[in-house]
């Protein structure tokens, strides 16, 4: 299939010409999170309490990999299910993410925030978290490990593949 | 009276733990398969090569197919016959949480759903359901779920005069508003009758069950329903195409004059179990 290959930090002009149902892959740098670091995050927001990284034009992935076997950078790595980080996602943008990947529908709520804050959210192959591992060459633990597969992982990664769901113009893959 | 040792039921249980995680049972590859050649969208036939490429990568690299290594669902069937030595839900619990840390599979079991969300570390405790049965044999199930497609089952206590079209609605709509949540092409398995937990446990027998329903009219019934799903559109992973469901599974019980319960188990494409027998 034809895809889009983008590198991180996203330019501008790339994520405005991504359309719902485009291929991509991304090279560079992505950031784990999900139920637990999000709601840590918001704690620490509200809080005003220094974040674990900038988020400024992010990518991040909502995952929990399972334990890296020895010689291996990370386990397997598929995405879970975004609809869990709805409540979350309004503060995640004002902090400068610019793009999710995860899997599932999300709520019309974060698909008008999309379009507000000019993000875009992707979603990567759901259970196909071997194949993923392949496109991880560095995963490193940058906040929250007491809370184990739900720490946040810095990744590395090569040719990672998603789908475009919701582009920053209302476009919907799943509507 | 035979006696199964420590040691067997332990060995065993860990070998189903490991080939459940890392091997995908050869029929759920084989539906995989076929679907991939009769899928006519590009995106979804992509996803499901993706699928396959996966299963195989899990098998030879010795990575678990999905980072969601699930709950562990232990189906006994133990015999009249047979005595365990020792109690068989500590050694049970003993190999998974072994297994799970050897092996590097995700520990995804919090202490308590409300109050301490704490992981145990271990994917313990395991999810254990028995049924005597005759003869001198301990067959043993092991069943990964993962938490995404669990999150998506249903159960609806029907009226006993609802008619099959009404059934089938339900369920239909039940898959279509998962739609790319629980990871499809699924595998539903239905329980049908009995109480609503009898239910909900069949529902979860049945998608184990390889071969259709023995009797005519639930296998038709089984057919429609899949025909139905896949008229959906959801397609793989939700990005569209003719395959939402792989295969439809109804387990039926008897039940009370007043009632009618249906449920569903929504499995992803990911079916994740292996059986024995001692």
């Amino acid at each position: 299939m034809k895809t889009i290959d983008l590198h991180t930090p996203i330019p501008e002009h790339d994520l405005q010409q991504l359309k719902a149902g485009d291929f991509i892959t991304i090279s560079g740098t992505i950031y784990t999170a999900r139920d637990k670091a999000h709601k840590k995050i918001a704690e620490l927001v509200t809080q005003q309490k220094p974040l674990p990284i900038d988020f400024t034009n992010a990518v991040i992935y909502y995952a929990g990999p399972s334990p890296a076997p020895p010689g291996m950078p990370i386990g397997a790595i598929g995405p879970t299910t975004s609809y869990r980080m709805d409540a979350y996602t309004e503060a995640m943008l004002s902090l400068g993410v610019r793009m999710f990947i995860g899997k599932g529908f999300r709520s019309s709520e974060v698909k008008k925030l999309l379009v507000n804050y000019n993000a875009v959210y992707c979603s990567s192959f759901g259970g196909a978290a071997a194949y993923l591992n392949q496109c991880v060459v560095d995963a490193q633990i940058v906040a929250f490990e007491e809370f184990g597969p739900e720490a946040m992982y810095k990744l590395t990664v090569e040719k990672f593949p998603v789908i475009v769901i919701n582009d920053m113009y209302g476009g919907d893959l799943y509507a | 009276m035979r006696t199964i040792s420590h040691e067997e039921l332990y060995t065993a249980v860990s070998n189903l733990v490991v080939q459940a995680n890392f091997n995908l049972p050869d029929h759920v590859y084989q539906a995989l398969s076929t679907m991939h050649s009769s899928e006519k969208k590009p995106l979804a036939k992509e996803t499901l090569h993706i699928l396959l490429q996966n299963a195989t990568i899990a098998a030879t690299k010795h990575i678990p197919l999905c980072q969601d290594c699930g709950s562990v669902i232990v189906f006994l069937q133990i015999g009249t016959g047979v005595t365990i030595d020792g109690n068989p839900e500590e050694i049970i619990n003993t190999a998974v949480a072994d297994t799970y840390r050897s092996h590097y599979l995700r520990p995804s079991i919090v202490k308590d759903p409300l109050f301490d969300r704490t992981n145990t570390g271990t994917n313990t405790p395991v999810f254990i359901h028995t049924d005597i049965v005759e003869g001198d044999s301990l067959a043993i199930t092991v069943y990964i779920k993962g938490g995404g497609s669990e999150n998506m089952s249903s159960l609806r206590m029907f009226t006993p005069t609802a008619d099959i079209e009404q059934i089938i609605d339900y369920i239909v709509a039940t898959v279509k508003q998962a739609g790319p949540n629980p990871c499809p092409p699924l595998f539903l398995g239905i329980g049908i009758g009995g109480t609503a937990d009898v239910a909900m446990l069949n529902a979860k027998k049945a998608v184990l069950q390889k071969e259709p329903h023995p009797n005519e009219e639930y296998r038709r019934l089984e057919e429609v329903i899949l025909q139905r799903c896949n008229t959906t559109g959801v397609g793989p992973l939700g990005f569209g195409g003719n395959n939402t469901v792989a295969t439809v599974r109804i387990k039926e019980a008897p039940t009370h004059i007043a009632t009618l319960p249906v449920a569903l188990n929504l499995n992803c494409h990911s079916l994740r179990y292996r059986s024995t027998i001692l």
